[in-house]
């Protein structure tokens, strides 16, 4: 069976995520991202760059590609782990109800 | 979004040939342009920045420009037929619709737009035999079966059309038929206009609108078309192909079309009597299975007769046919290397870039008596791997890649563009919007990821950057060094073979050259067998086998066969290219693994993050010690723009077994891959647990070398991220110094053994 967020489970990897949003993750936060990246929507989240190596915001291409990509107007990241770590928030109160109000690192 | 884009008329230009850019401006009239030099494409501003040094030129200046627009989707057009309908006429075929649902397409047409005449035959309202007539004012007339066809299921038709009394009828008949399923159609009976028959061109899978353009595209296969004179049925049409048909149906033909004939083309021969041969436009796929292919033959060459179906989509595209906004006469003086047309309309902002960079190489002049003297070093550009993933779009088309890459898909003003205008075509990457995949990829269309200043989502988090971008970082660090070079492409390459390398001793390659033809591969190979030195500065070479079209230029064909990593695959039977009837695929399938050519193979891939590599015992063995002079680091590349590292994105080793030289020295391995670091599935038959470079020991990239018998060497970094790091620390760093010490040695014109 395919595997299902725990949130009891899977809280223990919101800190491992916060600290390293992009590289070498353990087991559990793999799978914990790998089930969180897949939306059977068809839609996709995308990094979308304002200025480049400066600015992103966030964008949501949808299912069908004759309709137009909806590009936020904000918040607009300085930083890729920013956006990273927002999209990891959003998913996981999409997924299990709970907001994380933490910050990237410390 | 962009503003300006364009493409160039070719990849590769001598001194003193002419080169033309093609270029659509979205608003505005004119544009400046001028010549530059690509040094560096990348302007992370953790690394030496962009660098295009400017070649004055007669183009300096400002110069007129318009929209220009891409009419994509195959089709096949004749255009000496008679008025097909001033008599009773049938058409005979089979289909094979790949998306019947997508709305009317068209199957075969003799229309003229301008005045509503003629006839249609196309599938409609969810996949529907149709027929549809014109009387030349304006009145249209359109009958239909009751049931809609199948996706991807043969079907026979049978059109028949008899003008003075208006009787017709079609027929749809399922080869195979199923049970519940109703898909057989037929429907006979009167139509009340009065068509007129215009004496115009003949369009089989779309037929041309008013404004000047072909649409109606019909999604899928046709095999064996055929059109008589008289009320004919499917009977008649299965005695044309047996050839068995009586006299009176043979002689009725008015046009016999067999593409089985002449595949490797864009002929379409019509092998009845009259000779009405049709061309096939923007370059619908060849060499398909037809009705009839039952598997006793997997290549084409050999029964042809099985191959007789033609595959148009309506987003093909071969030829964007955009009209030259300016000219460059190449001085005979320019030094041979990476330059771009430097375009612009106005100053970019946050929603929109105005300003474009297309790419294009000077290679020595053609005539070998003018070349003089040349540098002992080549560059060679793997320009068919740019080809190969011209526009490629996966990140739009493909849902998971997020989780491919392990981190967000990066959309710049490039993308956006390219995610509005899928007109531009896909790369070898992409599949058509009917599914099936992209074989052909032509260089005669905006190819915007291979530009100077695009930043790839598939390149390693910081300067991300793939292919071409990532080889300015190469460029950069020969002009940093002071390297005299000269520059050629892998067409060139193709072309000219194992005589444009005979002259130099070394070869430089890209960071990712994939794709190769046969003729590349064997001139390559001829010039490493006979002393060559092979700098491979990169990972995933020597992969996939390509070909190009014999009449028409700047396309080539892959075919995803049997194994590698493939993002489509092709269909069972279509493994044969149509190019030339090679068997496609990969390299190492044909018994040329990469190990054959570079001493190292693929092994690995991922897009996570790049890491670093350990000295290995090798590097201290008395041959290497050259290459680790002024290194005595255990770690190497630690550092880098593409990923944070040397070793990242796709990997090679060496590899026992695979034809490689086994005196190849390993001088240092990768290490601290991520997960996402995963081994190509050519590397295994039984799907391992471990297959991330966490779990996985076999997940590493060898810095390698070996001598060749005839004293020449084989250097390979066996990384895509190696040229990243070349220029950290003002290009003071062990990555630096070990790509120089291998440059210097190879210089020396020292046999190594």
């Amino acid at each position: 069976m395919v595997y299902k967020i725990d949130p009891e489970i899977d809280r223990h990897y919101i800190e491992e995520f916060r600290q390293k949003p992009i590289g070498a993750h353990s087991p559990g936060l793999q799978r914990l991202l790998n089930t969180m990246r897949h939306d059977p929507s068809g839609k996709q989240v995308v990094l979308v760059c304002k200025r480049p190596f400066e600015e992103w915001v966030l964008g949501l291409m949808p299912a069908d590609r004759r309709e137009p990509i909806a590009i936020e107007d904000g918040p607009v990241f300085t930083d890729i782990e920013e956006a990273e770590w927002e999209v990891f928030r959003r998913r996981w109160r999409l997924l299990t109800g709970e907001s994380i109000n933490r910050p990237l690192r410390d | 979004m962009l503003k300006i884009v364009g493409y160039p008329d070719r990849y590769s230009v001598a001194p003193g040939e002419e080169i033309a850019f093609k270029i659509s401006l979205e608003e505005g009239e004119t544009f400046e342009a001028r010549l530059v030099r690509v040094v560096n494409g990348d302007c992370n501003p953790a690394g030496p920045g962009l660098k295009f040094p400017h070649i004055p030129t007669e183009i300096d200046g400002i110069h007129a420009g318009k929209p220009q627009r891409i009419d994509a989707g195959s089709y096949m057009v004749a255009t000496e037929l008679p008025a097909v309908a001033a008599q009773t006429f049938s058409f005979l075929g089979f289909v094979w619709p790949t998306m019947p649902g997508r709305g009317e397409q068209v199957i075969a047409a003799q229309w003229d737009p301008a005045t509503q005449a003629g006839f249609q035959i196309g599938i409609g309202d969810e996949g529907r035999l149709s027929l549809t007539v014109g009387d030349g004012s304006g009145g249209t007339e359109t009958v239909r079966v009751d049931h809609p066809m199948l996706e991807r299921q043969w079907y026979q038709i049978a059109v028949t059309f008899d003008p003075p009394s208006g009787e017709f009828t079609l027929d749809q008949r399922p080869l195979i038929p199923y049970a519940v399923v109703r898909d057989h159609g037929q429907y006979r009976g009167r139509i009340r206009l009065e068509v007129q028959a215009p004496p115009v061109a003949f369009y089989l899978a779309g037929r041309p609108d008013s404004d000047g353009t072909v649409g109606h595209h019909f999604d899928g296969k046709i095999d064996g078309p055929i059109l008589l004179s008289g009320v004919r049925t499917h009977a008649d049409h299965d005695g044309l192909l047996a050839g068995s048909a009586p006299q009176d149906v043979v002689t009725a033909r008015i046009a016999h079309w067999d593409f089985s004939r002449e595949i490797e083309s864009v002929n379409a021969i019509d092998i009845g009597p009259s000779g009405r041969h049709g061309r096939l436009m923007q370059m619908p796929a060849r060499a398909m299975k037809g009705h009839n292919w039952t598997g006793e033959e997997q290549a084409w060459p050999n029964k042809p007769e099985h191959y007789g179906a033609v595959h148009f989509h309506h987003d093909d595209i071969y030829d964007a046919q955009w009209e030259t906004s300016v000219s460059l006469s190449i001085p005979d003086d320019l030094k041979s290397g990476a330059y771009a047309l430097h375009a612009w309309s106005g100053d970019s902002d946050e929603t929109a870039t105005r300003e474009t960079y297309i790419p294009f190489f000077v290679r020595p002049p053609r005539d070998k008596a003018k070349r003089g003297k040349r540098p002992p070093v080549l560059v060679l550009a793997p320009t068919m791997s740019y080809l190969s993933y011209c526009n490629h779009a996966e990140h739009i088309t493909a849902r998971g890649a997020e989780r491919q890459m392990g981190r967000l898909l990066t959309f710049g003003h490039t993308d956006l563009y390219m995610y509005d205008h899928p007109e531009l075509g896909g790369s070898h990457y992409d599949t058509h919007a009917d599914g099936s995949g992209v074989c052909y990829s032509s260089r005669l269309r905006p190819n915007l990821n291979f530009s100077p200043r695009y930043h790839s989502w598939l390149g390693g988090p910081g300067s991300a950057l793939y292919q071409y971008n990532a080889d300015t970082h190469l460029f950069d660090w020969l002009d940093h060094k002071g390297v005299d070079y000269d520059l050629i492409t892998d067409e060139d390459l193709h072309e000219e073979g194992y005589d444009l390398l005979a002259d130099y001793r070394i070869v430089i390659t890209g960071t990712h050259p994939e794709y190769h033809s046969t003729a590349m591969w064997d001139g390559m190979k001829a010039w490493i067998d006979r002393g060559g030195r092979l700098m491979y500065m990169g990972g995933n070479g020597w992969y996939w086998r390509i070909g190009f079209h014999k009449t028409e230029p700047g396309v080539i064909e892959v075919r995803r066969a049997e194994d590698g990593i493939r993002t489509w695959a092709a269909e069972p039977g279509e493994y044969y290219q149509s190019f030339n009837g090679e068997f496609g695929g990969l390299w190492r399938r044909i018994g040329r693994a990469p190990n054959v050519m570079a001493g190292v193979g693929f092994i690995a891939q991922g897009f996570d993050i790049s890491t670093f590599y350990r000295r290995a015992p090798d590097a201290d063995h008395p041959r290497a010690a050259f290459i680790f002079k002024d290194v005595p680091d255990e770690i190497i590349g630690d550092f880098g723009l593409v990923g944070g590292g040397a070793a990242g994105i796709e990997l090679d080793c060496i590899s026992a077994n695979l034809g490689g030289p086994p005196n190849m020295l390993r001088l240092a391995s990768s290490d601290g891959h991520s997960a996402m670091m995963m081994l190509v599935n050519e590397e295994f038959g039984v799907v391992p647990p471990n297959l991330g470079g966490d779990q996985n020991e076999r997940v590493h990239a060898d810095l390698a070398f070996g001598e060749t018998p005839s004293g020449g060497a084989l250097f390979a970094t066996s990384s895509i991220a190696w040229c990243g790091s070349l220029s950290h620390n003002d290009y003071d760093n062990n990555v630096s110094r070990i790509t120089w010490n291998v440059l210097e040695r190879f210089l020396d014109e020292t046999p190594f053994v």
